[in-house]
């Protein structure tokens, strides 16, 4: 890291199981202030299992997880949510019987003085707008995406996991998501990008960690990562 | 038959649905929400009774006595699921267990407390008349209890659908763990969700007093009727669990009036055929 600043989120040496299995082995990843980091790996690599940890979901049975280097690891979830981190999570998750709006506004924390209000979701996702008062279940594919985003972003985190935000969409969809998440992390907030789609994640990383059946398989600059296709490709399959 | 006779049953029926509402509302916000199938709850709603008869023996008016009894028993409630239930959470089995050695404990201590005997309740004073309907005279009592069930039917409705604690309530039903995933205190909501339940049945208990009163058994009599009302309405909805004690207020007195020997029968019908044709009941969400 080369400073003395906390990471925004250090996972340090987790092991994560459920029941008997040994899903997260001995993980360890820091993610920098104002910076995305892309967690990389095959189907079944531990990748979701990482970020609910992060998230108190699953508490590590060894390691720590700091935040701003603060130990948030055995807080539940909801704690962890309103100390500052928000969660895209794979599959969306949107609320269906709530509206747009009510989705929006039960994970607003600090919106009135912060920097994220549903207002500005809003503006960013005009699809969202006019679809304000309607069920979140009835929303598109694309549209929930969108929702699921802006829920995160009410809660005003300071790190924001994305768990394969482009998962099932349409192109243009997600290049519109692409560009979202490009503008959140110039805005200053720090990013996890969990993505199947290894050319997406690599254009928007700074850092990439490469997990592979639950264990840290590589870690390093995207650039030099994305320089090094053997690596990849022992990893990631046909990049 | 005369038109009198069904304008009258009509009217109880109704009157009767309102008081199954107050039972059954309460029940269904825990099923639904919690997915705690709460076999206490008719003890609840006989504790509320006896609280209400003990209060009004004290010469509190109606309406404090039946806030004492809803208060008293929904504290109950969130006592039992912070101190009990939470501990059984996930553990459908452990907590039909658990509720119903509750019901067994609060029918005891009811029996201990108040004695075999029943407990009958007064009306407030004035209500304790009747009002005369298309030249029939009709006891007003029965039609209040109607006022309140659709008044309380209305706020429910309004707060579960209309307000952020509702809609946080729901996303804690939608999907828990990203409930909380987004900072949605979803334990505490919960228990919240248990005392309003609880206080409900405790507040039916005492509202339905001077038309059933208090009495050992009460309990076990009504937890059957909130049963049918929700399975019928569907589990967790508001609006159901008013249809369905409306269905159920009518086949129950016109059952009870028309085929005496068969009411309780004929009560199961409608439950059976909505488990047949619609399981999730007339109202009821799929879960997701
Ligand atoms: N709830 C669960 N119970 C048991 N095993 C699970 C559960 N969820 C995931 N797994 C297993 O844990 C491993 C990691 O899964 P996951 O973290 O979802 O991988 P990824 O997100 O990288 O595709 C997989 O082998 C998966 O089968
Ligand atoms: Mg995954």
């Amino acid at each position: 890291m080369g400073s003395d600043a906390p990471a925004a989120l250090a996972v340090e040496a987790i092991d994560v199981f459920y029941g008997e299995s040994h899903v997260v082995q001995h993980v360890s990843f820091a993610l920098r202030p104002r910076s995305l980091l892309a967690l990389l790996g095959l189907n079944g690599a531990g990748k979701t299992t990482s970020l609910h940890t992060v998230m108190g979901f699953l508490i590590p049975r060894r390691g720590r997880i700091m935040l701003f280097g603060e130990p948030i690891a055995g807080l539940p979830p909801a704690a962890i949510a309103r100390r500052g981190i928000g969660l895209v999570p794979q599959g969306r998750r949107i609320f269906p019987s709530l509206t747009v709006a009510e989705n929006l506004a039960v994970a607003a924390h600090g919106a009135a003085t912060k920097a994220w209000s549903a207002e500005r979701v809003f503006v960013t996702f005009p699809r969202l707008a006019e679809r304000r008062r309607q069920y979140a279940g009835l929303l598109s594919g694309g549209e929930q995406q969108m929702l699921a985003i802006g829920r995160a972003l009410v809660g005003n985190p300071r790190v924001l996991l994305l768990d394969e935000p482009s998962e099932g969409l349409a192109p243009q969809i997600v290049a519109e998501v692409a560009r979202a998440v490009a503008a959140m992390k110039s805005e200053g907030l720090a990013i996890v990008l969990v993505e199947q789609n290894v050319r997406l994640a690599l254009s928007l990383a700074d850092d990439v960690v490469l997990l592979n059946a639950g264990r840290l398989a590589a870690s390093g600059p995207a650039a030099a990562i994305a320089a090094d296709p053997a690596l990849i490709d022992r990893h990631l399959g046909v990049f | 038959m005369s038109a009198q006779f069904w304008l009258i049953q009509t009217l109880n029926a109704v009157a009767m649905g309102g008081l199954l509402f107050l039972l059954a509302a309460g029940f269904s916000l825990i099923f639904g929400l919690m997915r705690v199938p709460n076999l206490a709850h008719g003890g609840f709603f006989m504790l509320g009774a006896y609280l209400g008869a003990t209060a009004l023996d004290e010469n509190l008016p109606f309406w404090l006595a039946a806030l004492a009894a809803a208060l008293g028993v929904g504290l109950l409630g969130a006592v039992l699921e912070r101190a009990l239930l939470r501990r059984l959470a996930g553990n459908e089995q452990g907590q039909v267990l658990a509720t119903l050695g509750v019901a067994f404990i609060i029918a005891d201590l009811c029996l201990m407390t108040w004695g075999g005997n029943p407990l009958s309740l007064s009306p407030p004073a004035w209500l304790m008349r009747a009002i005369a309907i298309g030249g029939f005279f009709f006891p007003a009592y029965r039609l209040a209890v109607l006022v309140l069930a659709v008044l309380l039917a209305v706020l429910l409705v309004a707060l579960m659908e209309k307000t952020r604690l509702g809609a946080m309530i729901r996303a804690g039903v939608d999907d828990r763990e990203m409930a909380e995933g987004v900072g949605i205190p979803v334990s505490r909501l919960f228990t919240t969700i248990f005392f309003l339940g609880a206080a409900l049945a405790g507040l039916g208990g005492v509202i339905g007093g001077p038309i059933l009163s208090a009495y050992p058994g009460l309990d076990t009599d009504m937890l059957p009727l909130a049963l049918i009302v929700v399975i019928l309405g569907g589990i967790g909805s508001i609006g159901g669990a008013f249809v369905g004690s409306m269905i159920i207020g009518f086949i129950y007195n016109f059952g009870i009036a028309l085929f005496p020997n068969f009411a309780y029968v004929i009560l199961f019908l409608p439950m059976i055929a909505a488990l047949l044709i619609k399981p999730e009941g007339l109202f009821g969400r799929v879960p997701q």
